[in-house]
């Protein structure tokens, strides 16, 4: 196949995974998109293959056939409320194979640059082994603590800023060594400590942050696997990689900065990590007063009597596993003329997106699932409001009280609508440490109890 | 030990209400305290002495015996002397025992006297304080409610028309038009109900906050052209000024013409209900039009009321029945008992059946007008306001003067950009300078494909972030180029490494693609 061919079908693919990121910008034309995405993966790997420079076939094929067969296994098993935990090991793979792919083109002997060239070719290197490498670790450390291996608890080390700081800085330092060295043998050194650093750098970072920040670490780490692509294209001068690094990284970015905009923090905090250490207890118990319990049987009746109920559900839901009687309640309510919809926050859950899958996947027609901005305006004509598992996206103290602080946090105005039943375990504050005046408000009532057996109570009930 | 509740035969002309159900009677229980009735008492709510027993309610044929044993009396109206029985409710009430009821110690300074004398404990529940906490406590509000509803009921049974508009093959019927006078707990009441029932309703009040209240329940709320702050304390209306009251009343008289059903429920704490509607509005409704005025006990806010009765004048039925609730009595009793039971929950926080009159606890402290043969009444005012006026005014001043600073910081801002914009062309300048033409050509390449990314991205919609971290996932497998290139090198390090990518890479290609796929096939509308 010649040089010509390959560039034309690297041009047909980048097209065609740009048509599967738009293809996702509705439900019905995500399927198609998926499919030219994989008709472009299927061409960028048949054209490479089909090059000139690939000749061990066998070795190849066995690796592919393995990695397909690991890939489709568990890509069917998985759970979707272990979505994010899938999602998180697929960015360490993606990570691992960039710090992989980057010693071997640095050991590679049919490689020569010379000048400038030479140097940059080894930034590259030296580059894309260190996002790669960060990745990497800390993308599954993300997965273990998504997947309740490791405690989500953020872990503050001491002077923990410092000590990234120095991190950061013997890096550089042996970047300088690195690319200054005569031979490969002896820039092999600092590339080698310089990917250790990195690798303890990523577990550092992850190892910082709180399980309710993981939908912005998840997608800063999406986006560290698209750099990370993209340094790779750039150390073998492979114009697609380039191109599909750029977009995922770009990707990643994007959902990053909505996360962070949707808790209204600054994305350097987040990753600084230690969120609701402080100042958190300092506004708890400040808002004490009485709640009004409520029982399964009387919310089933509240929301049999409604005209309208909006359900907000949160992490706690797919804790629960509670999505699928949700839908049996849904279906219920609507066989009664209750207009049942749900509103979704856009941090809910664990990862971008992760509430909207749950409740697809349990048959959730998705035009009643409505985003934050889309349903917000609609509480004030709401009869009854059911969160479930959910408390600081739907904190009021995030719009009247200055000093709390989710303030300025976007929240779901629940507390506008007539009643608002809040489905919790208990009185315990939520992930930010913050006490939830909504609790007793005058409007709202508590079910207290295991979320999956009071709906189960609930759809009985119905 | 755990005390003993009592709770007596109503022995008011024409109550019908009780103030313990069998339903309430269980939670007492809960609470540890064991419950005893007279015989009787719930009779004309329809609870009867055997649906008590089956509660575990104890039922007491003599009522001197009843009230000689019981520790807390449970009461509707205020203990009373009742010529026909031989009977002085004070006098039987025990030395030192405790009393819950309606007692009005405004209008009752002898009842208080005697009561003190007797050295009880009595809780007033006409004084619970008008905070949101004491709510569930409160009442006034559960009977203002039950009299909203019953005031439209009583109107439709008098009106001759329907209240819902309909089309039949009789011919058209307009639906019946109900003006609203008082939007408090009564008011919002009778507006839902008439509202559900069909009419058209509007709705009149002094406090321009209820504004929202009003239209969220489905009627119109009429404005006057005329600013004035009618919120008193504790969410009760005041005095108005007189240019008001003269606006409010031309706005009546134009709306009397109108309307077929006028129901007020103006009301101003310790002060004779203000005359709303006069003889000459009367005058100018419709024959057959019906005025119901729940303010009768107050005198009235229609000035042909005669409380207590139910009076035709001018071809108009106006009702001034003085208790409305005891025409619900089932429902009455319901939510008052349910009412005295939130109060004596929080009267027995460690549910051990001994009450515990805390007078740091607000609510209680509000209530409770004698303590020990001390009487307590008026409390001091309550800490909170339901409704701070003063906000509203502040709010429309605040937003002068920070309009300022954020004129410099967003100027500071598009200065903040222009540098970083600046040093990056600089810096993609000094690259230039040196980086080698192949570079540059990559690097253009990786810019666009940022751009392009970013415009697409954007573009998707939140419902579908999971896939599309997934099918990123995927498509970063493209990774596997890298490892495909490098595989027939001739190192064999190199070439074990590449391998162990083109491996993981694999998996996520695969993997990322078919789980996008499962995904994709759930979102179904």
């Amino acid at each position: 196949m010649t040089e010509g061919i390959l560039t034309t079908a690297y041009i047909a693919a980048s097209i065609l995974f740009i048509l599967a990121l738009g293809g996702l910008s509705h439900p019905e034309t995500a399927r198609r998109g998926n499919l030219y995405g994989i008709i472009g993966m299927a061409i960028a790997l048949v054209a490479t293959i089909g090059g000139a420079q690939v000749t061990s076939y066998v070795t190849l094929a066995g690796c592919m056939a393995v990695g397909a067969v690991i890939g489709i296994f568990v890509a069917s098993r998985v759970q979707m409320t272990q979505m994010p935990e899938l999602v998180a090991i697929l960015h360490s793979f993606v990570g691992l194979a960039a710090v992989l792919v980057g010693f071997a083109s640095y050991l590679d002997p049919e490689i020569h640059f010379e000048g400038v060239e030479k140097t940059i070719h080894e930034i590259e290197i030296y580059l894309g082994v260190l996002i790669g490498a960060v990745t990497f670790t800390g993308s599954v450390i993300a997965f273990g603590k998504l997947s309740a291996r490791i405690s989500s608890k953020p872990l503050a080390l001491p002077a923990r800023h410092w000590l990234n700081l120095g991190l950061g800085l013997v890096c550089l330092g042996l970047g300088f060594v690195f690319v200054g060295a005569e031979d490969t043998g002896s820039g092999l050194i600092p590339l080698l400590i310089m990917t250790l650093i990195a690798f303890v750098f990523g577990v550092h970072m992850v190892m910082a942050i709180g399980g309710a920040d993981m939908p912005v670490v998840i997608s800063m780490l999406n986006s560290y696997s698209g750099w990370a692509a993209a340094a790779t294209g750039f150390m073998l001068s492979n114009d697609l990689l380039i191109v599909t690094g750029a977009l995922v990284g770009s990707s990643g970015a994007i959902l990053s900065y909505i996360m962070c905009r949707a808790m209204n923090r600054k994305f350097l905090a987040v990753i600084a990590g230690g969120f609701g250490t402080a100042g958190g207890t300092a506004t708890a118990g400040s808002h004490q007063g009485e709640v009004v319990a409520i029982s399964a049987e009387e919310t089933a009746a509240l929301l049999k009597d409604a005209r309208n109920v909006i359900i907000v559900p949160g992490y706690g839901m797919a804790v629960a596993q509670a999505q699928h009687v949700i839908n049996e309640i849904t279906h219920k309510l609507h066989d009664h003329g209750v207009e049942v919809r749900f509103a979704i926050h856009p941090v809910a859950g664990r990862m971008p997106g992760h509430m909207n899958v749950l409740l697809a996947e349990a048959k959730i027609p998705y035009d009643i699932v409505m985003e934050m901005d889309e349903i917000n305006d609609d509480f004030p004509d709401t009869d009854t409001v059911l969160v479930i598992g959910a408390n600081d996206i739907v904190n009021p103290s995030a719009q009247t009280d200055p000093d709390s602080p989710i303030a300025g946090m976007p929240v779901l105005e629940v507390w506008k609508a007539k009643t608002v039943v809040v489905m919790k375990r208990s009185m315990a504050t939520g992930y930010a440490g913050v006490q939830n005046p909504l609790f007793f408000e005058a409007n709202t009532r508590m079910l207290f109890g295991d979320a999956r057996a009071s709906v189960d109570a609930i759809l009985a009930g119905i | 030990m755990s005390m003993k509740i009592g709770a007596p035969r109503e022995v008011h002309p024409d109550e019908t209400r009780v103030a313990v159900t069998p339903d309430t009677a269980e939670q007492l229980h809960k609470l540890g305290f064991s419950v005893a009735i007279e015989a009787g008492a719930g009779e004309k709510a329809h609870f009867s002495d055997d649906a008590y027993r089956e509660a575990g309610v104890e039922i007491v044929e003599n009522v001197k015996d009843l009230w000689a044993r019981s520790d807390i009396l449970l009461k509707v109206n205020a203990p009373e002397t009742h010529p026909h029985e031989a009977l002085d409710e004070i006098e039987l009430l025990r030395e030192g025992g405790t009393l819950i009821s309606f007692i009005w110690p405004a209008q009752n300074p002898e009842l208080m006297k005697r009561l003190a004398a007797r050295k009880a404990t009595v809780l007033a529940m006409d004084s619970v304080p008008r905070i949101s906490r004491a709510q569930k406590v409160d009442a006034l509000s559960s009977m203002a409610n039950v009299a909203g509803y019953r005031a439209v009921v009583e109107a439709a049974n008098y009106f001759g028309r329907f209240f819902t508009g309909q089309v039949t093959a009789a011919g058209k019927v307009p639906p019946a038009k109900v003006l609203v006078i008082g939007a408090g707990v009564a008011g919002l009441a009778a507006i839902g109900a008439a509202g559900s029932m069909g009419a058209v309703v509007r709705a009149f009040d002094t406090r321009p906050e209820v504004k929202e209240q009003v239209e969220s329940m489905g009627a119109e709320f009429l404005m006057l052209d005329f600013e004035e702050e009618g919120s008193g304390e504790g969410g009760y209306a005041k005095v108005m000024s007189k240019e008001f009251i003269k606006a409010e009343m031309a706005l009546f008289a134009r709306q009397a013409m109108e309307v077929d059903i006028i129901i007020t429920t103006a009301l101003i704490p310790g002060k004779p209900a203000p005359k709303l509607i006069t003889e000459a509005m009367v005058e100018s409704m419709q024959e057959g039009s019906i005025i119901v005025d729940l303010a009768a006990r107050q005198g009235g806010n229609c000035a042909l009321c005669e409380p207590g009765e139910v009076v035709e004048r001018h071809g108009v039925t106006i009702v001034g029945e003085l208790e409305l609730p005891t025409r619900l009595p089932t429902q009455s009793s319901q939510l008052y008992g349910t009412n005295l039971r939130h109060l004596l929950t929080d009267l027995t926080p460690n549910k051990d059946g001994r009450i515990d009159v805390d007078m740091e606890d607000e609510v209680i402290r509000g209530t409770t007008v004698i303590k020990e043969g001390t009487i307590t009444w008026p409390p001091p005012s309550p800490k909170l306001q339901a409704t701070p006026p003063p906000a509203e005014a502040s709010a429309t001043e605040t937003p002068l003067s920070p309009a300022v600073p954020e004129a410099t910081t967003g100027k500071s801002k598009g200065l903040a950009t222009a540098a970083m914009m600046g040093v990056g062309l600089l810096a993609l300048l000094g690259l230039g300078s040196v980086a080698p033409a192949d570079f540059l050509a990559h690097f253009t390449v990786f810019v666009l494909a940022c751009f392009v990314g970013y415009m697409v991205i954007w573009n998707v919609t939140p419902a579908l972030h999971t896939p599309l971290m997934s099918v990123t996932n995927a498509i970063s497998g493209i990774i596997v180029i890298g490892a495909l290139l490098q595989i027939s090198s001739p190192s064999g390090l190199v070439m074990g490494l590449a391998a162990i990518s083109i491996l993981i890479a694999t998996i996520n290609v695969f993997g990322g693609f078919y789980v996008t796929q499962r995904m994709l096939h759930m979102f179904r509308k």
